[in-house]
């Protein structure tokens, strides 16, 4: 008896969901009419963080926040703003977390600089290697 | 080759291995924050979210006065905790407005009966564009703006009761 009342509690229990009953924004799974401007917004809309499922681009993300995002990102494309602008925009308000394309901000210098510093190591290591084996 | 090269992938392996560790041990705060505190509040017009309560514009926001600018939805399940203690702030003679994300009339009208209504004006944020111009990612969030409309600072998450001596504390550095 008891394990039956579970059973159909258990039916008709439904998950606690942390997203509104609204519909999605107009924009948010629609492909804009110009294939030109969509393209613009899949690149842009591929290099935004979704602020909520941090990870995702908004491209990616199921959340609601990533849908009005893309609903606003294919806006302002279709009104004819540029995709660096919008980017900009966005980093004003969330900081330069939100985009997943480096800057050249100091904090990113690291990132730029590594790949030149690991060669030159590599090189290094290599002349001395090709030198050992020449003095033989 | 010399001793101190030849040891030297042994210590960047414990190097990357230390700082595995402690990642793993203190992990990075992902908070997201907006980065407006200190900036005048964008610029928006929200049309009213109960026919009860006018709406919420920018420029509602610089009387003279600092305000708390709560970011809330009826679907949000810490903000029926969150209320109440705002509810408290209100009789303490906090001015609150909210801007409700993603939300119906009806909805709103039916939390504010069952758990309290602390608003002046609540403006109806349909599809949270101005949500995204505050730089907020969630519900819920508050915003404490001082009276020449400039956004003094930023609450994450549901103000509870132990953060109201913070939260007193940044209205009256915002008078």
């Amino acid at each position: 008896m008891k394990r039956l009342a579970i059973a159909l509690i258990l039916l008709f229990a439904q998950p606690v969901l942390a997203d509104s009953n609204m519909p999605p924004a107009y924009w948010a799974n629609r492909q804009l009419p110009d294939a030109g401007q969509e393209a613009r917004a899949q690149g842009l809309m591929a290099e935004l963080r979704c602020v909520v499922c941090q990870g995702q681009s908004i491209a990616d993300s199921d959340a609601e926040l990533a849908g009005d995002m893309r609903d606003l990102v294919r806006r302002r494309i279709a009104a004819g703003e540029k995709p660096s602008d919008i980017r900009a925009w966005l980093v004003q308000r969330y900081g330069s977390w939100v985009s997943y394309r480096p800057t050249d901000e100091p904090a990113a210098w690291p990132l730029w600089l590594a790949p030149i510093a690991l060669l030159g190591a590599g090189g290094l290591l290599l002349r001395k290697r090709i030198r050992l084996d020449g003095g033989d | 080759m010399s001793r101190a090269v030849r040891f030297a992938p042994l210590a960047l392996l414990l190097l990357v291995t230390a700082g595995l560790i402690w990642r793993l041990a203190t992990p990075a705060d992902t908070t997201v924050r907006s980065n407006l505190e200190g900036q005048p509040m964008p610029a928006f017009a929200l049309p009213p979210a109960l026919s009860s309560k006018p709406g919420l514009a920018s420029a509602d926001l610089s009387t003279g006065q600092p305000r708390l600018v709560n970011v809330f939805a009826s679907w949000c399940i810490p903000c029926i905790t969150e209320v109440k203690v705002l509810q408290q702030l209100q009789a303490r003679g906090v001015r609150i407005d909210g801007i409700a994300i993603r939300d119906r009339g009806e909805d709103i009208a039916a939390f504010l009966q069952r758990y309290g209504d602390p608003y002046q004006r609540i403006g109806s944020d349909a599809q949270s564009t101005t949500q995204i111009a505050l730089g907020s990612s969630g519900v819920p969030e508050s915003f404490i703006v001082d009276g020449t409309g400039v956004i003094r600072y930023q609450h994450v998450g549901p103000i509870e009761a132990a953060d109201v001596p913070k939260i007193v504390r940044e209205l009256e550095k915002a008078r």
